[in-house]
């Protein structure tokens, strides 16, 4: 009994919006305090300016990285599971073809591109989308051989070791990031989305 | 009269230059970073999609500093869940030794504590059955073992070193400590203490070090002894170790007390 095929209206369900924000909360928190950390050493030589991180000091910073962890895996592991079992994955994300990316890209940037209606994913935000969900699988996988680099040896040997789970970590950051702002100013060329996202319809 | 107190006085200080100067020192070491905690707090309310928190005086600081902590205690409890003694920290060749060997502490490189090699004894106390002082000599006697493994800090960086020593599991056998005991805690020369949960003080790669470089341990690296555990992020192996004890009663340590994570390690 999906909620959607009663009320046309609603384009996203209620699970959805709920795992939205959460994810959201997770991942400000765990990115203002993950930059703080990485000031601790800057090994890419430059600083997060200090006013835009979380934590304070680098025990405080490291307390919140390591309390929202908790938030982003369980609410991630819930947003999957739902998406797997009500099939949204394969409706939502699926065909997805590199000829109708382009396509779409195209229409995008010469602002052709239909926004009537907000529950259909073009290509583009298909593709969006799932690369974003498989860069913070792998941000999650990194973080994980820093923290416990002795307990997962294959997975720090595919990230090449622990100084190269780092840099992996620290890039796949910064990917979720660039996706965090072309989402935002998305959402600012088309509202209506946020609404979407808050009450549903 | 007065004026021969003051003289007095001023030969006393001058006698005692050094020692107060050293004191002075480490208090200053010691309050150096508390701005920097206060500021944490600070932060955690003001921030970005946090500062909401701010304005709402439902939730202060303590609060939040509370839950923090008590997320931190429940990860000490996951992480010595996900700890399988067995899993071994790689180790690698000496040709890939980090020279120098970064120094990290506190305090500075020069302020390292200088401990006396004729008059050092490491105390052991709390849950051991021989609770004797031991001489160096005593403990270089023992069976040797080294290792060339990475050292990682908290703030980030990591360096590979070697040390060498006696196995700690043999040493915590040897004076008898209950093993089933939860902790066993540190106390330092250069005022720092720690404590390790039972599990990865019998890890097959936590050593009592003794050497650095197949050298006796300089007095930068921690002379006359620190204990190395690969499996542990830097500020949990200790240096400078003066005394040794196993309870069940959980000690804390400098930077834990802070708000480092206990566990602090893989």
């Amino acid at each position: 009994m999906d909620s959607t095929s009663h009320n046309k209206e609603v384009i996203h369900p209620l699970w959805l919006r709920i795992t939205h924000w959460l994810n959201a909360v997770a991942v400000v928190i765990m990115t203002m305090s993950g930059w703080r950390i990485y000031n601790a050493t800057s090994f890419f030589g430059f600083s997060i300016p200090r006013d835009i991180t979380l934590g304070g000091w680098l025990g405080g910073a490291i307390q919140w990285h390591f309390a929202a962890m908790w938030l982003l895996v369980g609410n991630g592991l819930i947003y999957l599971g739902y998406n797997a079992f009500t099939g949204r994955l394969w409706r939502q994300f699926f065909p997805l073809s590199p000829r109708a990316f382009m396509a779409d890209l195209l229409a995008a940037l010469k602002g052709h591109l239909s926004h009537a209606d907000l529950g259909h994913y073009n290509s583009v935000q298909r593709a969006a989308y799932l690369v974003v969900i498989a860069d913070v699988v792998v941000l999650l996988l990194s973080g994980l051989v820093l923290w416990k680099s002795v307990q997962f040896p294959i997975l720090r040997e595919l990230m090449g070791g622990y100084e190269g789970a780092r840099r992996v970590h620290f890039l796949a950051m910064s990917v979720l990031v660039a996706f965090i702002a072309v989402h935002l100013a998305m959402v600012a060329l088309v509202p209506r989305t946020l609404l979407a996202m808050i009450r549903g319809r | 009269m007065a004026n021969t107190n003051h003289t007095k006085h001023s030969q006393w200080l001058v006698e005692n230059a050094n020692t107060i100067v050293k004191d002075a020192r480490k208090e200053i070491g010691r309050v150096v970073h508390q701005p920097d905690r206060r500021a944490f707090l600070q932060r955690t309310l003001t921030l970005g999609g946090l500062s909401l928190l701010s304005g709402c005086s439902l939730v202060d600081e303590n609060s939040i500093e509370t839950a923090l902590m008590s997320m931190s205690r429940f990860n000490d409890k996951a992480q010595g869940w996900l700890f399988d003694p067995k899993r071994l920290a790689p180790t690698y060749p000496d040709s890939m030794i980090t020279r120098p060997f970064p120094f990290n502490a506190f305090y500075g490189e020069d302020e390292a504590p200088v401990v006396d090699e004729a008059a050092y004894r490491l105390e052991v106390t709390g849950l051991v059955a021989d609770k004797k002082v031991w001489t160096l000599a005593e403990l270089r006697a023992m069976p040797q073992a080294d290792q060339v493994t990475r050292h990682i800090c908290v703030e980030g960086w990591s360096a590979i070193g070697k040390w060498g020593g006696v196995p700690f599991a043999s040493f915590l056998q040897r004076i008898g400590a209950d093993l089933s005991a939860k902790y066993v805690g540190f106390k330092c020369a250069d005022d720092y203490y720690t404590s390790i949960d039972m599990p990865t003080a019998l890890h097959p790669q936590t050593l009592l070090t003794l050497t650095y470089d197949s050298q006796p341990l300089p007095a930068k690296y921690g002379f006359p002894m620190k204990l190395r555990m690969p499996t542990k992020l830097g500020y949990k192996n200790p240096k400078h170790i003066q005394a040794i004890f196993v309870t069940n009663t959980y000690p804390g340590g400098y930077w834990e007390d802070q708000g480092y994570n206990w566990f602090g390690g893989s």
